[in-house]
């Protein structure tokens, strides 16, 4: 199963992250979605529980809050695995091969884009263009960047993760 | 402290991916273990635009250029050139197919064919350092405006200057600033569209992170021409170091008096947000971007009413894109009549474009307008690597279509880019090879426009959809014969009856390879043959008599479909064949065929 720290927050600690984000924001117009990105930032995903806490603080129906994360991909609602690989799926990287590349990566690892592996390790996903195509094709763990991609090096770019945390 | 030398170390996206950073800190140590730290001085840029060869390092004011640098580079370089005055040839450029290095930047063809204006100090200044601008001119702009012009006079000269919006609809700027000016209502707002949509694209991204201060600039003097306070800066979540590049640069701008109140003592007031988007990219269409700016869910608008008249909070509001506010200082201190001198009758002054795909030099380059496709892409761009034929060329990203290797002579103008039936757009520019389908391409955008699609009419959501299944199907050799109609059908209803730009442009890549490659697509359906041997589905491994019968094959293919014995010829079972190509890449001896 794939957990995310913070779930074992207690519930007070819960109230107050919200709270003192919201406070931080409610001053000035059109908070929901910065609130949003730095609830998520802090807490790594938005669960049911967190979305029901931002609409009572924010006093607005749970229904806008969670309109409103499932109409922008940023906005998980999903806990992450502890590396995430984001490949990119942008032009330059698309006809310079990073089908094969995400091809490969879900082969080995055994999940869909969009998924966690079952050990809460790895999670795969696709982004669009990250301005680096002069390396297409261009993949991401964790924000770090891997360009100039060729299949043999997903297992190489694996194994280092799997090892060391991914000094390499 | 003057320094003799400056060492501009690239500091954008693509070199920090390759290890600028050390690159820099390296040369950081070396040049003070030799006791050179008085005499050079390291710099970070931003992006310098050739990020094919980074990590990029430019020595001014010699000119020369090193690229492609590791770190075990560096001592060499550091004593060679700084010490004993050898610059190091074998850390210049060389182009392909050629065999002596170049080593000076104006030498080099990516570089002598381009004309900076929006990009006018890429690699020239450290981005996080407000002072390094206004060393360039940087702020003179506004101080001419506050002092010698009006709202009126500011007005006349973006619009003599002809310059047209760079997001990719080309609407006259100066016009847009004068219905907004004229429009009744206040507040009224600004708002500089960093959403940078199209998926293979950068342009704007590398702005804000070379330059902040020419787009704070350049929407300082609109604000101060149409009368607005309040600025927003809406910019993709994904680009993490402009934001923060951005965000030092406004606490820079406001530390020196040039964003707040009274401005340079001139009581204008105007200060400036950030606004982070969340990964959606109708986002980038100007009444969706407003809703999202509102907290909302992203969905576009009906217009009329236009934002000039009724935008951000129901108030009058000018929106443009990122490279259009960083055109506007230069326009104003050179004057519109030295920017309208450069390019064609109907498109003034110069585009960025982030050149990528299949071309030896990608990056990111500012050229003229009226130049050639051609010129772009073989003399800056030097042309397609590994002896490939240049295709075609895809412009506009979803909304554009692929401009055919024939067509090589059109100008860049807005125009002459629509005539063929795609875009000028915000600056994708992407090369493609023989190898390249230009059905499976059609098939990526219109995959990329139907998941963003935001659902509001049913022709953009569902047309959409449709599409793409028979595009698929095509690929994996399904195809009949009437699909071609059914696609220039479905393509015609959905630019028809959908309400934004992003619906009605979508069918573009579909309609312009249909009208280009229509063979190929022919050939998908009718023969079940795809001619770029790219469609997996439609090929065929086979062994042909260069075979030695090494049995390497037979033991890497994962599914067994290769039987043989030693110094017999292989047969591939095209049954159990999964089309992987692992045989083809392990061959030594020519001996597969594609088909
Ligand atoms: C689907 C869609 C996506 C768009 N994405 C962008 C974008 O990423 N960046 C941009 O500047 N304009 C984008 N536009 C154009 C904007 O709606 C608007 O025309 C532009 O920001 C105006 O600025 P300009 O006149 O300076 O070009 C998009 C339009 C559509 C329909
Ligand atoms: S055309 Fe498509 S993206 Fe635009 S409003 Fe309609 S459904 Fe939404
Ligand atoms: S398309 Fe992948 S980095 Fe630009």
């Amino acid at each position: 199963m794939n957990t995310n720290v913070n779930d074992q927050m207690k519930n007070e600690e819960k109230n107050k992250l919200v709270k003192e984000i919201v406070a931080r924001h409610m001053h000035s117009k059109g908070a929901l979605i910065p609130v949003l990105h730095e609830v998520q930032e802090s807490y790594g995903y938005l669960p049911d529980e967190i979305q029901e806490k931002i609409a009572k603080e924010m006093n607005i129906s749970k229904s806008e809050v969670f309109g409103v994360i499932s109409f922008y991909s940023h906005f998980a609602t999903k806990p992450a695995g502890k590396y995430k690989i984001s490949v990119c799926m942008g032009t330059a990287c698309y006809v310079k091969g990073a089908g094969a590349v995400l091809d490969k990566l879900k082969e080995t690892l055994r999940v869909k884009v969009g998924q966690t592996t079952e050990d809460g390790e790895f999670t795969l996903e696709e982004c669009r263009c990250l301005g680096c195509c002069g390396l297409a094709p261009v993949l991401t763990v964790n924000g770090k960047v891997y360009g100039r991609l060729t299949i043999d090096d997903v297992d190489t770019i694996l194994e280092s993760y799997k090892k060391d945390g991914g000094i390499a | 402290m003057e320094f003799r030398t400056h060492l501009m170390v690239c500091a954008g996206t693509a070199c920090v991916s390759c290890g600028a950073f050390n690159v820099k800190k390296l040369l950081e140590e070396e040049i003070k273990k030799k006791g050179l730290d008085k005499e050079i001085l390291v710099v970070g840029t931003g992006c310098q635009g050739f990020c094919a060869q980074g990590p990029i390092v430019v020595v001014r004011p010699d000119d020369i250029f090193y690229q492609l640098l590791s770190p075990e580079d560096v001592p060499h370089l550091v004593e060679e050139h700084f010490l004993k005055g050898r610059p190091v040839k074998k850390m210049m450029y060389t182009p392909p197919g050629e065999k002596i290095q170049i080593p000076t930047m104006s030498e080099i063809g990516f570089f002598n064919k381009q004309r900076l204006i929006a990009l006018r100090n890429k690699g020239l200044i450290d981005a996080e350092q407000i002072d390094d601008y206004i060393g360039r001119d940087g702020y003179n702009a506004l101080i001419k405006v506050l002092t010698e012009m009006n709202p009126d006079d500011i007005v006349k000269e973006v619009k003599d200057s002809g310059l047209r919006g760079r997001g990719g609809g080309g609407f006259p700027t100066g016009l847009k600033w004068e219905i907004c000016k004229n429009s009744k209502g206040s507040p009224k707002y600004i708002i500089c569209n960093a959403d940078e949509g199209d998926p293979g694209a950068y342009m704007d991204r590398s702005i804000i992170e070379s330059d902040p201060h020419s787009v704070i600039e350049g929407m300082l003097i609109g604000a101060r021409a149409i009368g607005a306070q309040e600025g927003v800066v809406y910019i993709r979540t994904e680009y993490p170091l402009a934001i923060k590049r951005l965000e030092t640069a406004i606490g820079q701008a406001r530390e020196y008096g040039l964003l707040g109140k009274d401005i340079l003592g001139k009581g204008f007031d105007f200060d400036l947000k950030i606004k982070q988007g969340a990964g959606a990219f109708v986002c980038g269409e100007e009444t969706a971007l407003m809703a999202s700016i509102e907290g909302k869910r992203g969905m576009p608008n009906k217009r009329p009413p236009f934002p000039a008249e009724s935008g951000l909070w129901n108030k009058p509001t000018n929106i443009n894109n990122v490279e259009t506010w960083a055109n506007i200082p230069w326009i104003i201190l050179k004057g519109a009549d030295r920017f309208a001198s450069i390019g064609t009758e109907k498109s003034k002054g110069t585009k960025v474009f982030s050149l990528v795909g299949k071309i030896n030099n990608t990056g990111l380059v500012e050229v003229p307008m009226g130049i050639t496709l051609k010129e772009i892409i073989f003399d800056i761009g030097g042309g397609v690597p590994n002896g490939k034929k240049f295709k075609a060329v895809q412009m506009g990203g979803p909304s554009g279509g692929c401009i055919p290797a024939e067509l090589g002579d059109t100008i860049i103008d807005y125009d002459s880019v629509t005539a063929t039936g795609a875009i000028m757009g915000s600056g994708g520019m992407v090369v493609m090879d023989e190898t390249t389908c230009m059905v499976d391409i059609a098939k990526y955008f219109l995959n990329f426009t139907q998941a963003e699609s935001c659902g509001k009419c049913t022709f953009c959501r569902i047309g959409t959809k449709r599409m793409l299944e028979i595009l698929q199907r095509i690929c994996d050799g399904n195809g009949v014969e009437e699909d071609i109609g059914k696609l220039q059908e479905l393509a015609a209803q959905i630019k028809d009856s959908s309400l934004c730009g992003l619906g009605q442009t979508a069918p573009n890549p579909v309609l312009t390879t249909l009208k280009y490659f229509r063979h190929e697509y022919e050939a998908h359906i009718k023969d079940k043959k795809c001619p770029a041997k790219s469609c997996k589905a439609l090929l065929t491994y086979e062994i042909n008599d260069q075979c030695i019968g090494c049995t390497v094959c037979v033991r890497v293919c994962p599914t067994k479909a290769i039987t043989g014995e030693r110094k017999v010829k292989h047969l591939i079972d095209q049954e159990k064949c999964i089309k992987c190509g692992a045989c083809f890449d392990i061959c030594k001896f020519k001996a597969i065929d594609v088909n």
